[in-house]
């Protein structure tokens, strides 16, 4: 029987299933899955309320940032400096609070900070051409030193009269027994995941990550997409740094030291490229989901905690290997 | 009435002379084949007539209106379509989404618009059929044979309706029978009224498709004439030199 032309144009080539099998987030998924019914039966204190309130509390601050790096690592960039954006945005809040204001003023000076802060990367990475390495790898420097000079480097741990409004904000469980934080995750992953998916927007982040030149060619608008970008994965990092400040109740201007890796990690174990034109945002909650349960788990199995770098390091490894597979399977 | 007219066109780049004093006009429904050896600024020329450029000099009229282009959005908006010669594709999206890229449709009431999937699938789907190529819409453009991503490239300048086409090179990478394809498909848009630039180095696509011919050598236009009353060995020698010019 001859398949007419209308035919082979109409024919999907995927099913669904077959699409979800072949994603890297999906093998992810599963991993996380086993591992917590492993550490279900093999500990006592995994599946207890505590410890589930716990991590699924503490994914929360990777996975937000993590979202908003995934606009930055879709478009091909990379932002180191969301660390010390983080630190930065929780001193701001902190320190303006402490000096008396109010907790919504203190929450838009943060928020100010960090869209200033991404606006700065974005121009110089979009307009002036710098390697996003080599700018956020400075900002990672100026915002940690720039905490550090509003707060004299001490300890802010009182603030203000709206004191206790900023530890409800960060540390309170609102519905369902729920941690405030995780409501806010899944809330911004919606709405990261609807960005990507269903505006333009979202379409032209994946196109300047896969072919940036005929991005260009198309007239989509490179540059200030690129800013916008850097200032939504600032503004990811300063969201997290307003809901962190408020769950410990302390700023440190070590506040988010060494985060930058974990949320790269985290984005790329749930299947983002560095190389640019591949992420989800439910890849980043899962991949920050993954690190959170390795280094539960390793505590509770009374793994010593040294051994934690090589695990999480083991599992960044593993979930490319899978990409990887597929990849030279599909070469062949 | 011509389509397009360029008027004493130059573009330097510093101290480059990429196209010097260069003149022609572009009637509607006609195929011109743009010859010339690398360097001889047939692709200076293209991209100024597709936005990516301005002229140094010279001016451009479009059916009798001075036509100034700042960005490639303007000229696509005066109906000029350019098929690049790297094709311009994004590998990790569907056939359709780099069909649409720029300008995507969306359904939905103000800042709530979304993307219309379907109306994209649908519509570049028509479009693969009307150029007869086996190109599904959904497919990464990453999977894809060259002739299907040719065709992805060339369904871009079918979407709204165009006065010009310029396509850069449109047979240099593909296989024999995907060439036959796309002639085929410049007679197709030549049938429609309209005028196209066909940028080649392969003298047998120009002179089965083109009726006229445009030689450029080192920045000027050095030939300008009927494909009818020229011959593969003249455009040669225009091409390398061993003519200097013929009028």
């Amino acid at each position: 029987m001859a398949v007419t032309l209308d035919q082979t144009i109409a024919q999907k080539q995927h099913t669904f299933v077959s699409r979800v099998l072949s994603s890297q987030t999906f093998w992810v998924v599963i991993a996380v899955i086993l591992a917590c019914l492993f550490l279900s039966f093999a500990t006592d204190a995994f599946a207890t309320q505590k410890n589930l309130y716990n991590i699924t509390r503490n994914i929360t601050f990777v996975a937000i940032v993590a979202l908003g790096m995934t606009f930055v690592i879709i478009t091909g960039g990379i932002d180191l400096s969301v660390g010390s954006v983080l630190c930065l945005c929780s001193m701001v809040l902190a320190v303006t609070m402490h000096a008396g204001y109010s907790i919504e003023v203190g929450i838009l000076a943060s928020i100010a900070t960090a869209l200033a802060i991404g606006a700065f990367n974005g121009v110089l990475i979009a307009y002036l051409g710098f390697p996003p390495f080599v700018v956020t790898l400075g900002m990672l420097s100026v915002a940690r030193s720039l905490a550090m000079v509003a707060s004299n480097n001490t300890v802010v741990f009182q603030f203000g009269p709206d004191h206790d409004k900023l530890l409800a904000l960060g540390g309170g469980a609102w519905v369902f027994g729920i941690a405030n934080p995780v409501l806010y995750m899944i809330l911004l992953a919606l709405i990261t995941g609807f960005i990507l998916r269903w505006t333009k927007f979202g379409r032209h982040i994946f196109a300047i990550g896969g072919n940036e030149h005929a991005a260009t060619l198309t007239g989509v608008p490179v540059r200030q997409i690129k800013v916008a970008v850097y200032m939504i994965s600032a503004l990811s990092a300063g969201v997290a740094g307003i809901i962190q400040t408020g769950w410990l109740g302390a700023v440190t201007t070590n506040l988010g030291t060494g985060m930058e890796l974990q949320v790269i990690a985290a984005t790329v174990i749930g299947g983002a490229n560095l190389a640019g034109g591949v992420g989800t945002a439910f890849g980043a909650i899962v991949g920050a989901a993954l690190i959170e349960v390795i280094r539960n788990s390793l505590g509770l199995l009374g793994i010593n905690a040294f051994w934690q770098g090589t695990f999480i390091g083991g599992a960044i490894l593993l979930a490319v290997l899978f990409d990887r597979i597929r990849n030279f399977r599909r070469s062949d | 009435m011509s389509v397009l007219e360029l008027a004493n066109i130059s573009k330097h780049f510093g101290a480059i002379q990429a196209v010097n004093d260069v003149s022609f006009t572009l009637e509607a429904g006609e195929v011109v084949g743009l010859m010339g050896d690398n360097g001889a600024g047939k692709s200076t020329l293209v991209k100024m007539i597709a936005g990516n450029f301005r002229p140094s000099h010279g001016t451009m009229r479009m059916d009798d209106k001075e036509l100034i282009l700042h960005k490639p959005v303007e000229a696509r908006q005066h109906g000029i379509e350019i098929v690049h010669q790297d094709l311009a594709l994004c590998n990790n999206l569907t056939a359709a989404a780099n069909v649409y890229l720029g300008r995507e449709l969306r359904r939905g009431v103000g800042p709530f618009r979304i993307l219309d999937y379907a109306a994209m699938y649908k519509r570049a789907g028509q479009i693969f059929a009307e150029l007869k190529s086996e190109t599904r819409p959904r497919d990464l453009v990453k999977q894809m044979s060259g002739g299907q991503r040719q065709a992805v490239a060339i369904a871009r300048t079918m979407l709204s309706q165009a006065k010009i086409v310029l396509m850069d090179e449109p047979t240099a990478a593909i296989s024999v029978r995907q060439v036959a394809e796309v002639l085929n498909l410049i007679r197709h848009l030549r049938d429609q009224g309209i005028a196209v630039v066909l940028i080649s180095h392969r003298m047998p696509d120009v002179f089965d498709v083109a009726d006229r011919v445009i030689v450029m050598r080192r920045g000027r236009k050095v030939a300008d004439k009927k494909i009818a009353s020229s011959s593969p060995e003249e455009v040669t020698g225009l091409i390398t030199g061993a003519i200097e010019q013929v009028a």
